[in-house]
């Protein structure tokens, strides 16, 4: 025999679950959401697309490559989910160094300074931009509408038909401005995407689409999504029961704004969530309280990002206090 | 289909060997055997050099009581008495013998292959035959059978299990046995059912063994008390604590015996040995061995004396391939892998696994991504991160905490770690600081 055998401890094989499999999973579920985005904001939301990814790539290949000088891993994906979570939270409309000075914030400050991959407290993406959003809030809030024509069904309600109007107000921003009143429920096309607003949160169905995909193929579990979708659904819910003028209704909390982008893709980022399934429906809970007492009773208008990145906070004392339930706890020996 | 609940894995079966008949594989020139092949005191050694042994003489007696008899499995000469290298990978101590051409068994020993039907030995004379004959637990880990049957005052057991599941990947030795031997395994399971007094014996075995389930099914109208449960494929079925709670949904707490929850399991094997020893008198010196490996030019389930050099039955299958890069004393999920294969065959040695340079190699460990994985297919409940970074940190108190002693070390975290991170190897580390703490603080 030509080698030496090798010695280790077992077990001797090992599955095939990799960082790559999990990341570029979450990649393809976002598949669906970009494709919406394309169609409904042109050729601008690719402009968005290809920079926040390279940008988040190569901010991470110059900090391993010259200022860790270690090995660098921008083809695990991590770096690529980032960017497209990224481009995501953002109009179409943002201004390219806007958007590369964000990556630099996710990336390096959310990601890098704290180790890189598996040891960020904060969903990087988010950190990106939350920092955009005070750093720029007139470019971040000014959403530019879909591409008229696209509409696919021309209800009466929150799209003004003239073709002059480029830019347009979102439905939460309505909401938070005007009151339950002022918005008109038009489902069918918020859940297809065709609303202003970032540009990965449009189609609430795209999401959910996606959503189901990484349930499907075991890279998240559904306590996450559960748990936030119910919390929100049944708090918004209550709201509106005591006062249908000033609350708007559960339903249309769901399809508006970044709530399904959040719940399927950013509160369930393996890093910033908790360990345990316990941990995960307080996390998922507490994420879907926050959003919507942040969108009825702050005035920002849109309360996802912030959820998240404070149930992030909690998450360590969340695993703490919640412990998986062990073999054997409570079984009664003779 | 039954299984059990929390955790588990599905890894790659490789069952190859499993449509190889056993194969009585013939005497060696030179036997190694050492004192030590169970758990527990290593055997007092009662021959020296020079001695003439004949097959199935006691020639190591147990020290204490974890301790089981060692028989000489071969007629021949004592060489020397030595210190060799085990599967363990420690030297040991072991009687080398020089085989002789006629072998000549034990005067009492029925070595022949007519089955006794009839059970006529006592519960008492049951544990003394077992224990006399150097019976050991045959799944793996080698526990002296006849402590097993030694129930403390106050404890009642109810159900005998038999542990059919064999849920590591490759190994197909139980099966074998399984199919071939069935009765005299049926008559052994009833020999351990009047050993400890039960009505009650389940043998529990995963549905890719559905031929054996039939087989066994077809015989149980002369075994009253015996049923046959097919189990859902997870690994590890085969650990007790899972196969109890498989078979009759009872959970072992941490730190207690299967006894605690009215339960005994044994391997099929050992049920088999067992019904060598107790109506044939024939001590332990053989076992069904599977040689396997996607490389090798055949596949084997081998009847090995032990003693037996493990390059010579890889020899028996074509020799060791050009690109091997390691050998595994056991299944690819708990086995051992030895530094070389000169090293001899013992009562535990299940299989020996021949793996490719290709399927040896890992990828570097990268971070851990809190994926939390580790603690989905964890059987036992735990956090299998966390306790890795406890063993790392060198943290014995926060482990005990975390219930690190509950690991029963089955390496599902460490099959399913995305990062490719030594989990169980850490975790191994952390038990043996915090069983020293806590042996400590016991002495205090």
């Amino acid at each position: 025999m030509k080698n030496q055998l090798i010695i280790s401890s077992s077990p001797h094989v090992r599955g095939n679950w990799t960082i790559e499999k999990a990341m570029y999973g979450v990649v393809m579920a976002m598949i669906p959401a970009m494709l919406v985005s394309f169609y409904m904001f042109g050729l601008g939301a690719l402009r968005v697309m290809l920079i926040s990814i390279v940008a988040c790539m190569a901010v991470e290949y110059v900090i391993q490559k010259y200022v860790i000088k270690g090995p660098v891993t921008i083809t695990d994906g991590s770096a690529i989910v980032t960017g497209i979570l990224l481009a995501f939270n953002v109009p179409t409309s943002i201004p390219s160094w806007m958007l590369i000075a964000g990556a630099i914030v996710a990336i390096g400050m959310g990601k890098m300074s704290f180790g890189g991959l598996g040891k960020n407290p904060f969903n990087p993406a988010l950190v990106g931009r939350v920092f955009m959003l005070i750093s720029f809030p007139a470019a971040m809030t000014t959403w530019p509408k879909p591409i008229v024509s696209r509409e696919f069904f021309s209800f009466a309600g929150l799209d003004a038909k003239t073709l002059d109007t480029v830019t347009g107000p979102t439905p939460l921003g309505i909401l938070n401005e005007q009151g339950a009143n002022a918005v008109t429920p038009d489902y069918v096309n918020q859940l297809l995407g065709s609303m202003s607003g970032s540009m990965g949160e449009i189609s609430a169905l795209a999401l959910i689409l996606g959503g189901i995909y990484l349930i499907a193929r075991k890279i998240i579990t559904w306590h996450v999504p559960v748990s936030y979708l119910l919390s929100s659904f049944v708090f918004a819910g209550i709201l509106w029961l005591v006062d249908p003028s000033q609350y708007a209704d559960p339903l249309f909390h769901m399809v508006t704004g970044g709530l399904m982008l959040g719940v399927f893709y950013m509160a369930t980022d393996y890093v910033s969530s908790p360990m345990s399934k316990k941990g995960m429906l307080i996390f998922g809970v507490g994420a879907g309280v926050l959003t919507i007492l942040i969108r009825v009773f702050t005035p920002y208008p849109e309360g996802v990002s912030f959820a998240i990145l404070l149930m992030n906070g909690f998450t360590p004392l969340i695993n703490t206090y919640t412990k998986p339930k062990r073999f054997g706890e409570k079984q009664p020996v003779n | 289909m039954k299984t059990f609940k929390l955790g588990g894995i599905h890894p790659a079966e490789n069952k190859m060997a499993a449509s190889q008949p056993i194969e009585e594989f013939p005497l060696p020139k030179q036997g190694i055997i050492p004192v030590s092949q169970h758990l527990g005191a290593p055997a007092k050694l009662l021959v020296k050099r020079g001695d003439q042994v004949k097959t199935g003489q006691l020639i190591g007696e147990t020290a204490g009581f974890i301790s089981a008899n060692i028989h000489s499995p071969y007629t021949g000469k004592v060489k020397k008495i030595d210190n060799v290298l085990d599967a363990s990978g420690y030297k040991r101590q072991a009687v080398i013998i020089d085989v002789a051409d006629e072998e000549e068994w034990e005067e009492d020993i029925d070595h022949s292959e007519d089955i006794i039907r009839e059970i006529t030995a006592n519960p008492d004379e049951i544990v003394n035959k077992m224990k006399a004959n150097g019976i050991v637990g045959l799944g793996g880990a080698t526990f002296p059978s006849h402590v097993k049957l030694m129930v403390p005052e106050g404890k009642k057991i109810e159900y005998l299990i038999i542990n059919g599941v064999e849920c590591e990947p490759y190994l197909t030795n139980d099966h074998r046995l399984m199919l071939e031997k069935t009765e005299e395994m049926l008559i052994g399971i009833k020999i351990l059912m009047k050993g400890l007094g039960v009505d009650k014996a389940i043998i529990g075995i995963e549905n890719n063994k559905m031929d054996a389930v039939e087989h066994i099914r077809s015989m149980l109208k002369d075994f009253k008390g015996i049923s046959v449960e097919p189990l859902k494929v997870k690994y590890p079925q085969g650990g007790e604590k899972q196969l109890i709670k498989a078979l009759v949904n009872r959970e072992v707490p941490g730190g207690k015996l299967p006894l605690d929850v009215g339960c005994v399991v044994n391997n099929v094997a050992t049920a088999y040995s067992v019904y060598e020893a107790v109506q044939k008198n024939k001590p332990l010196i053989d076992r069904i061995i599977t040689v396997t490996g996607k490389n090798l030019q055949k596949t084997a389930n081998l009847k090995v004396r032990f003693g037996t050099q493990l390059s010579e039955l890889v020899d028996h299958v074509g020799g060791l391939p050009e690109d091997t890069g390691k050998i595994v004393s056991g299944g690819p999920m708990t086995g051992k892998a030895l530094p070389s294969l000169d090293v001899p065959a013992t009562k535990g040695t299940a299989g020996i696994l021949v793996m490719t340079q290709k399927e040896a190699k890992f990828a570097d460990p990268r971070n851990c991504i809190r994926c939390a994985k580790c603690t989905e297919v964890c059987p036992q409940g735990l956090e299998p991160y966390l306790l890795h970074q406890f063993g790392e940190l060198e943290r014995p108190e926060d482990a005990e905490a975390n219930g690190i002693m509950d690991c029963i070390e089955c390496g599902s975290c460490n099959y399913i770690c995305p990062s490719n991170r030594p989990l169980l190897e850490y975790v191994r580390v952390g038990k043996a600081k915090t069983s020293e703490m806590i042996r400590n603080r016991k002495q205090k």
